[in-house]
């Protein structure tokens, strides 16, 4: 069974269609690639995926039950962690402590209103830290984090409850490219190792052909092709969107 | 009562509107170009009444009267204008809460400077030249000038529909409204816009004020009583639509209006006045329309930050130093009453300074921490002074029992009101916390035969041992500090953490599974229950209780006080509840226009101290050790 299906996805914008008709499956363990042009439709599928926007029609699986009008956080208390396009941290936090509230969360200990926060997964903390390469950092404010580093951090907070399934938007945005390498190339060695299936978002190429196991291609709302990297890079009508005929740029495809 | 009264209070009702809307419309106005909450636009409408009535009763005759109405409309704009380059221009990248407090000063220097010019006593306006008599109508009479203003509202509404869709004005205002950066980008002169709009703006409150003159009196209580409708208004109708403030201002009105008009209804079991409800009636039209739309009848969600002062450090536990000296601080306390044997009314000073500080750190709970800008933390002062003053008045209660009913009545209270607030934020959050506050100072006014009405209850003293004024304060004591730890307890416990993290960012604190609405509504909660222990505390120091105590005005206080000892650091809400309530049993005892300086002080802090005393004292600390 795979761990994520999504079927005939559907969702309009007025009269913009920004999702048609979408399905698509990830394996276990599969690191599957989302592209496309501007438009194509993939931040409204992305977070219809994680529960921020209903769509009109078509259902999202995860291991087999519908999560289609869960909200964000019943969908994370199943099983499924996520980065944001644009990072950001618990600003008024130290490192640890913006990975420690993840844990805490995990933990069911919100609601606890006496014994202090700060030693409460410390460790664990530190460790899942330690396994982004942050270790050093840890008690120092989160604001003051370069932009990688917050990219990093946010990794370590969406692996704190131990998902099966990671969606990550864009997660190589503004960085630079040897930056972009490094934070993948981390994602890659931390998924593998732990068996998370992974989706995710991305404009660099270079970076999707290096580490995808599987493409798929949005354009105008709608899937045009499906495969590996190499069968994408062969792929008749992606070669058009992408280099040929500007067609992906007509009305009604306005990100 | 029959269909044809109904019809009546229905027309009657419309008059009301036009009033509402003419001072909500600027409001929303401002709001949509500039994003600032302006304060003090209910003073600007009391400026109008006055401004009118001295028109109308020194020029006289219909000039002066119809004259004076124009005539006030132009100058309030130019004040307004004035407001705006003198004031607001420095402050539009200030965080919100600075905003609002800084045009809440001019609530405060605007109601002394009124003062000072025509004196404490309401003014009677004469009535309105060529409209004296009353129009028969469904068997009734229904005043003239009464139907001029139902007509006027829908005219004036129109009119400034032509504004905004034809004029270049009306598009730019429409475009600065929707984006103010793409419009600056645009090279478009935003600062003349600026003004202009809040100058038109004002010009609309100087209006319906200056309409107002032949119906009720000038009075120094207009400026909140308008703002608090206003806030209603435009909370129902959506910010920054002129449509929706005249349907909300409809709405509202005619629901106040049948109310009035169905009276006493009798049910057969029992018999409901309904005419004592309008209140609740307007607060049951709010939060319909809030949970069907939060953000209003025909407003749109604003994409809303709850931005602070500049980024906050990680909270640390009190360093040694700093327990040591809570500690020498904690037993000179202590020790106060032996220390101020000869001057008893220095225990005095401080029961009234350990109340402020319970005050001020239930509400810096919420504002600082939680991001919630509450306006309206009185309300739960009040509801906990006001429950321990029923319970001893109606049911004879022991003070132990009513103070412990105190943060009850408070925490029911703020379970309601809070339910509704945590699902806006920001300005729309600071504005609803500020209606509910209105709603429990004038349910407390109007019940007269539960609460004394205007008199308040008194004779709510402490019995023995407690009658006295050491052990009073020890008894303050003990809960004050119980008070501050326990919240920063709180703070510092995964539950605070999660608070936090509901502020610094909504979104993600969602993504990893914290229910933010949820942790909010709780802390908020907590806070009106804390403050509540002030409430009940503050009752029987005093030995009474009234409305005046639990007016906006006690909310503001304790929003000054956060700011004064620094928003951003725990122990800042100790140090300026301490200051404040000091600086206003002494300093501001002395003169009779407190308000100014209180408005004053505030200025100061907004424009020149934004950190606070504690801020300021961090910094220097931090320079030297620099250095």
């Amino acid at each position: 069974m795979s761990v994520l299906a999504v079927r005939s996805l559907s969702k309009a914008f007025g009269g913009v269609r920004a999702v048609n008709d979408v399905s698509f499956e990830l394996g276990r363990g599969e690191f599957l690639a989302m592209i496309g042009p501007n438009g194509a439709g993939k931040s409204t599928c992305f977070n219809i995926i994680n529960g921020q926007l209903a769509p009109d029609a078509g259902e999202v699986l995860f291991e087999g039950k519908n999560i289609v009008r869960l909200t964000p956080r019943e969908i994370w208390r199943l099983g499924v962690g996520r980065t944001f396009q644009i990072a950001a941290t618990f600003h008024s936090m130290t490192v640890v402590e913006n990975v420690q509230m993840a844990l805490m969360s995990h933990n069911r200990e919100i609601y606890r209103f006496w014994r202090p926060a700060a030693a409460r997964h410390r460790e664990r903390a530190l460790a899942l830290l330690a396994q982004v390469g942050m270790r050093e950092v840890a008690d120092r404010p989160s604001r003051a984090l370069a932009y990688g580093d917050v990219k990093r951090l946010e990794l370590a907070i969406a692996l704190a409850n131990e998902p099966r399934l990671l969606l990550m938007d864009e997660p190589t945005a503004g960085m630079g490219a040897y930056e972009r390498y490094a934070l993948i190339e981390l994602v890659k060695r931390l998924v593998v190792e732990r068996g998370i299936s992974v989706l995710f978002t991305e404009h660099s190429m270079d970076v999707v052909f290096a580490f995808a196991d599987r493409i798929i291609v949005l354009a105008r709302g709608r899937l045009i092709a499906d495969g590996d990297p190499q069968a994408i890079r062969d792929h008749p009508q992606v070669k058009e969107v992408y280099f040929g005929t500007g067609k992906a740029i007509s009305p009604g495809a306005v990100p | 009562m029959t269909l044809n009264a109904l019809l009546f209070q229905a027309l009657n009702g419309l008059s009301s509107a036009s009033g509402l809307f003419f001072v909500a419309v600027g409001l929303s106005l401002i709001f949509g170009v500039s994003r600032i909450i302006n304060i003090a636009h209910g003073s600007l409408y009391m400026l109008g009444t006055y401004i009118a009535y001295s028109f109308a009763t020194h020029v006289g005759g219909g000039l002066g009267f119809w004259g004076g109405i124009v005539a006030t409309a132009v100058l309030v704009g130019l004040i307004g204008g004035l407001i705006e380059i003198l004031l607001l221009r420095r402050i539009y990248r200030a965080p919100e809460l600075f905003q609002l407090l800084a045009t809440f000063a001019l609530v405060l220097v605007i109601n002394d400077a009124t003062l000072a010019i025509w004196g404490p006593e309401d003014l009677f306006g004469p009535r309105a030249p060529g409209l004296r008599g009353a129009v028969e109508l469904l068997g009734r009479h229904l005043p003239s000038y009464d139907l001029f203003l139902g007509a006027l509202g829908p005219v004036v509404l129109v009119i400034l529909h032509m504004i905004l869709a034809r004029t270049r004005f009306g598009r730019l205002v429409r475009a600065a409204t929707q984006d103010r950066e793409m419009l600056g980008a645009l090279g478009v002169n935003q600062t003349l816009l600026f003004t202009s709009v809040f100058a038109l703006g004002a010009a609309l409150a100087g209006f319906g004020g200056a309409l107002q003159v032949a119906r009720e009196p000038a009075n120094l209580a207009t400026d909140l009583t308008a703002l608090g409708d206003a806030f209603v208004v435009v909370v129902v109708g959506g910010m920054g639509s002129i449509t929706g403030a005249y349907l909300a201002a409809v709405i509202i009105a005619e629901v106040k209006a049948i109310c009035i008009g169905l009276g006493t209804v009798d049910f057969g079991l029992f018999s409901l006045n309904f005419s004592k409800l309008t209140l609740v009636a307007e607060f049951l039209v709010m939060a319909v329309v809030l949970i069907a739309r939060p953000y209003g009848l025909l407003g749109r969600a604003q994409a809303t930050v709850r931005t602070i002062a500049e980024p906050e450090e990680p909270i640390r536990p009190a360093s040694s130093s700093l327990t040591a000296s809570a500690a020498v601080v904690f037993a000179l306390l202590l020790a106060l009453p032996w220390l101020a044997r000869s001057s008893p009314y220095l225990l005095v000073l401080g029961i009234d300074v350990l109340i402020a500080v319970i005050f001020a750190v239930s509400l810096h709970f919420i504002a600082g921490p939680g991001g919630m800008h509450s306006f309206g933390h009185a309300a739960y002062f009040g509801l906990g002074a006001y429950g321990a003053a029923l319970l001893v008045k109606w049911c004879g209660a022991t003070m132990g029992l009513a103070l412990i009913a105190a943060p009850l009545v408070a925490l029911f209270g703020a379970l309601m009101f809070g339910w509704f607030s945590v699902r806006l934020s920001g300005v729309y959050l600071a504005m609803l916390t500020l209606a509910f506050a209105q709603i429990v100072w004038a349910t407390v006014f109007q019940w007269e035969a539960l609460t004394g009405g205007s008199n308040g209850v008194i004779g709510i003293w402490p019995p023995p041992p407690f009658d006295q004024a050491n052990t009073y304060f020890w008894l303050t004591l003990v809960l004050a500090v119980g008070a501050v730890l326990s919240l920063r307890r709180l703070l510092f416990a995964p539950f605070g953490y999660a608070m936090r993290a509901g502020r610094d960012s909504a979104l993600r604190a969602e993504a990893i599974g914290i229910d933010v609405k949820r942790v909010h509504w709780l802390a908020f909660a907590i806070a009106g229950a804390v403050g509540g222990v002030a409430g009940g505390l503050f009752a029987f120091a005093k030995g009474s209780i009234s409305p005046e105590t639990i007016h906006v005005g006690r909310s503001i206080d304790g929003l000054v006080m956060v700011l004064l000892g620094g928003i951003q650091t725990l122990t800042g809400p100790v140090v300026g509840a301490t200051v404040f309530a000091v600086l206003q049993d002494t300093v501001m005892r002395q003169t009779e226009y407190w308000r100014a300086l209180l408005g004053g002080i505030i200025l100061l802090l907004v424009l020149a101290f934004p950190g606070g005393i504690v801020g300021a004292v961090m910094r220097l600390v931090g320079k030297a050790r620099a250095s």
